[in-house]
């Protein structure tokens, strides 16, 4: 078969690239490598754009189980248990079709997570849409939540945590990431290298149709833009019944021994979980597409290979052992299908019967993509636009109902309602009860916290500052929770790296992300990139969604974030020294410009670790650091959560050089709001942590002293105004 | 005290309600839905979850497994049934407790804390029935289709009868359920089912420790 020299582009492979694979090959591809190779080589397989930026971050730690490159990473956690976990982005099938789009990326990161022998015990989610005020955001933000629901709810996974936010530039591009987390025996995790020469290859679960055929390279690594309805057929139907069975079956084979390597199939499918095993292996795999089970019979050898299908997992299995594994599967009522055999000469051939319908060499298609350099470059101040909706002469009092009645900043119990976030007995800390998600690992007598975050407005003024500040964000909720860090996972989502600014956002991002875990000595164990993040618009706002695990002792040490006892004393720990710069005031001011100062990251991880110490100390009766909205908004959602006003004078923070108004609205890392009898409070001072006391809770109204911006709202008004978030993000239109 | 709690493709909560069983005393193992035989346990749970996938309607499946037909064998001699959520919906659909249950009045599915009311599950006269827990238990909701529905005669008749074993706190109704009923026992006072997860207040560091006053009372039943 000959193929038109259209062919690779329409499959988004550059005419050099395709010149590469001819001379990798010595030989035009036929048209079922050619497929192949378009997955395989694109950005979303490849990591074309992105490998040589990524080598900078840091990967190893005492407590790495497995790091970048397997289907997840994974911690040690003690008493022969690793927790296993990743985020993966599903951006723009979410887009499309937002239900299944959100659906399936949950079901993806789940698999990811089981494939490594963890039975995945959480999922947390980080959602980015249009303003609220859109028909199209309200569409796929109800869509993308009941999708998550569906999926997550269906399986008994807990969704423990996530985190929302509404910004315009995500209008056409919403961004959808989901994170699982989950708990293994290390004795039984098994990696995804296939291993052992004539050993036979099982696909099980689900069988393959037509659905998500190209999702990798057409979806995911181009820009959004007209025509995305026609894009429809690319994104993948969700079926958590048979992930729900596929996955109680693997983690029986698994603790039966009986699985030499597994690897779950995602984008680009067979293609890619067959080459990526074989690669990791240093071996070959023949498939033969006429013994994988079909949804329907007429599919060609190149559907088979890239179909999207879902809830299906790639294994390998010594030959005496299929039958046993056969079995195991038949008792699940998961398929299985012996389609391949592990062979010595390092190709991947694809096989109709007898017949050869594909042979390339595992090198070529795997590691034979070139990896190209970004050509990045700063634009010239804010390139987003600004569109004020708070008159700057608003009163104090207006402004921070203005703050907590913003979509990303209001409570988001209308979206965690609608998932199940106790199934499996291990949720300490439920949504919004705690600064982090905290779970119980009783399997080695302690417990984790969990959390994600990534600011992209605050990325978008200073790629690099904001990307900081995305990790101490997260280090800091953990320490909230009294957990010391583990591990680090992230998705970067990101536009179209052949662009400029995208490009430079990308570089700057990474060399934050790896400067602040450098600091933080917490290693980065996996992780999901998603460039072409783009509308007509331009690129989305850059936003490196990092996720942190952490342990500590026991569940029930983690502070709660709402006060606790009328008449505790409220103090302000940590060196918090805020501006109005990208925060969410200046945004509704209509007043976004570029820059953001830098963040002190030793200051800040040395308040961690005091605040942690406090947590365990049980010093604290409520812990909340300080975020989106500054400390006015961080009081309140302290005081509404628990219904007990607050009594507060900022005077002392107007010492160390804030405005009124900084004191009260502006942001940055490292201010931990804490609560609690005030002796204990001092106690913190005298060992040498900055403690500036503030006032005390009590009462019906949300009090605070700051000159001439100062502020009495009762807690009533202020809490249906944080409340706000429900009726209106129901979805209104078809 | 020897429990069994049924596992069918699908579940979600069958460990939790093993745990559950534990501490409220006794031993508990799962009962794979192909089993026709109940391996002499003293109580059955048929567990939350979304049985066989529940694409059809929830429960409808379920209802038909073989393992059901022996919880259909073994209430029928008297012995104590507990279905939580899914397995409340099994229950309804195999005739085992009265009414049915629907989508939510919100089309959404909800997960968060509420306060029930115990109306009293003790069967009429029967030797063995519940031992009520007093007064109001926090327990967990979490589901898509938990609306009681039935008939208003047989509303009216399972009012008259007893049978309103458990009621959402005024104001608390999370999907809309008919006379605020989250749980009903049967006739003979043996088979319970409700919605909440006393499964999951069993601990007070996920919560609340009052649903194991619903696993103890069913252990009372068996004893």
């Amino acid at each position: 078969m000959t193929v038109g020299t259209s062919k690779h582009r329409e499959l988004g492979l550059t005419d050099a690239e395709f010149e590469l694979i001819c001379e990798k090959l010595g030989r035009e591809p036929n048209g079922v490598e050619l497929a192949m190779f378009s997955l395989l080589w694109s950005e979303h397989c490849a990591y074309k754009h992105s490998r040589k930026l990524l080598r900078r971050l840091p990967t190893e730690g005492e407590r790495v189980v497995m790091g970048p490159g397997e289907n997840a990473g994974a911690v040690d956690v003690g008493a022969g248990y690793a927790v296993a976990f990743k985020v993966e982005s599903h951006n723009h099938p979410s887009a499309v079709e937002p239900f299944q789009g959100a659906a399936t990326g949950v079901g993806g990161i789940l698999r990811d997570v089981f494939a490594l022998g963890a039975r995945p015990i959480a999922i947390l989610d980080s959602l980015r849409f249009g303003e609220l005020d859109s028909v199209r955001s309200r569409h796929l933000l109800d869509g993308a939540v009941r999708g998550i629901g569906h999926y997550g709810n269906s399986i008994g996974v807990p969704t423990v945590g996530g985190e929302i936010y509404f910004e315009a530039p995500y209008e056409h591009n919403c961004l959808v990431n989901a994170m699982c987390v989950g708990v293994a025996k290390q004795a039984d995790m098994v990696r995804a290298a296939a291993a052992g020469v004539g050993n036979a290859v099982v696909l099980m679960g689900a069988s393959t149709g037509r659905d998500g055929i190209g999702g990798a390279s057409v979806l995911a690594s181009a820009e959004l833009g007209d025509g995305d309805e026609a894009k429809r057929p690319t994104v993948q139907i969700g079926d958590p019944f048979e992930e729900s069975k596929l996955l109680e079956c693997c983690l029986e084979l698994l603790g039966k021994g009986l699985l030499v390597s597994l690897q779950d199939l995602g984008a680009a499918g067979l293609t890619s979980s067959a080459s990526e095993m074989a690669s990791a292996g240093g071996v070959g795999i023949d498939i033969d597409v006429a013994r994988v089970p079909l949804r329907e019979a007429d599919m060609e050898p190149f559907e088979i290979m890239v179909s999207e299908s879902q809830e299906r997992m790639l294994a390998v299995v010594e030959p005496a052992r299929v039958k046993e594994v056969i079995a195991v599967c038949e008792k699940w009522q998961t398929g299985a299908a012996e389609i391949g055999t592990v062979t010595d000469n390092g190709l991947v051939r694809v096989l109709r019967e007898e017949e050869v319908v594909g042979e390339m060499p595992v090198e070529a298609l795997v590691d034979g993509c070139p990896l190209y350099d970004l050509s990045p470059a700063e634009p010239e101040g804010w390139i987003y636009g600004n569109r004020a909706t708070l008159d700057s002469n608003a009163s104090a009092e207006e402004t921070l109902l203005a703050l907590l009645a913003s979509p990303s900043i209001a409570s988001k119990r209308w979206a965690f309602e609608q998932y199940d976030s106790i199934v499996g007995s291990r949720t300490a800390r439920r949504p919004e009860s705690a600064d982090a998600a905290v779970l119980a690992i009783p399997e080695a007598d302690r417990a984790i916290a969990i959390s994600i975050d990534g600011n992209g407005r605050r990325v978008a003024c200073d790629p690099y500052a904001g990307t900081v500040e995305a990790v101490l964000e997260c280090a800091q909720n953990l320490a909230c929770a009294g957990a010391e860090p583990l591990g680090l996972t992230n998705c970067l989502n990101f536009g179209n790296p052949e662009k400029p600014t995208p490009a430079w956002q990308l570089d700057r991002a990474v060399q934050g992300l790896a400067d602040a875990c450098e600091a933080l000595s917490v290693p980065v164990v996996g992780g999901n990139v998603s460039l072409y993040n783009e509308g007509p618009e331009g690129p989305i706002y850059p936003t490196p969604v990092v996720g942190m695990v952490g342990e500590l002792p026991a569940p029930g040490l983690a502070a709660p974030s709402a006060f606790a006892n009328d008449g505790d004393a409220i103090a302000l720990l940590g060196p918090f020294e805020p501006t109005l710069d990208g925060t969410e005031l200046a945004k509704q001011r209509g007043e976004l410009d570029a820059g953001l100062p830098q963040p002190d990251v030793v200051a800040v991880a040395a308040a961690c670790a005091a605040v942690r110490a406090a947590v365990r100390a049980g010093r604290l009766a409520s812990v909340h650091d300080i975020s989106d909205g500054g400390l006015a908004c961080a009081l309140a959602e302290c005081a509404i959560g628990a219904g007990r006003g607050c009594r507060v004078d900022l005077q002392h923070l107007r010492e160390r050089g804030c405005s009124p108004e900084e004191a009260l609205f502006g942001e940055g890392s490292g201010g931990f709001l804490v609560s609690g009898e005030r002796g204990r409070l001092d106690a913190l001072a005298d060992e040498g942590i900055a403690v500036l006391h503030l006032g005390k809770v009590g009462g019906s109204t949300i009090e605070v002293a700051a000159g001439d911006r100062s502020l009495s709202i009762s807690l009533e008004v202020a809490g249906s105004a944080w409340r706000s978030l429900g009726p209106q993000a129901e979805h209104d239109g078809a | 005290m020897r429990w069994g709690v049924l596992q069918f493709p699908g579940s979600c909560d069958e460990r939790d309600a093993l745990h559950a069983c534990e501490l409220a005393g006794g031993e508990a193992r799962l009962i794979w839905h192909e089993s026709r035989d109940l391996n002499g346990v003293d109580a059955v749970v048929v567990p939350g979850g979304f049985s066989y996938g529940d694409y059809l309607r929830a429960g409808a499946i379920a209802r038909f497994s073989p393992a059901m037909e022996a919880v259909a064998a073994f209430a029928a001699e008297g012995g104590p049934v507990l279905g939580i959520c899914n397995g409340f919906q099994v229950l309804c659909e195999a005739n085992l407790l009265p009414g049915a249950l629907l989508l939510n009045e919100s089309m959404r599915f909800v997960c968060h804390q509420v306060d029930l009311l115990v109306e009293g599950f003790g069967g009429p006269g029967t030797p063995k029935s519940f031992q009520n827990p007093d007064g109001q238990l926090s327990i967990p909701v979490k589901h898509g289709e938990g609306r009681y529905w039935a008939p208003e005669e047989m509303l009216d008749a399972i009012e008259a009868d007893g049978q309103v074993a458990f009621r959402y706190a005024p104001g608390q109704n999370p999907n809309g359920s008919a006379r605020d009923i989250a749980g009903v026992r049967n006739e003979a006072g043996n088979v319970l089912g409700l919605m909440p997860h006393p499964e999951h207040a069993v601990d007070a560091m996920t919560g609340s420790t009052d649903g194991l006053r619903i696993f103890e009372s069913v252990a009372g039943i068996a004893a």
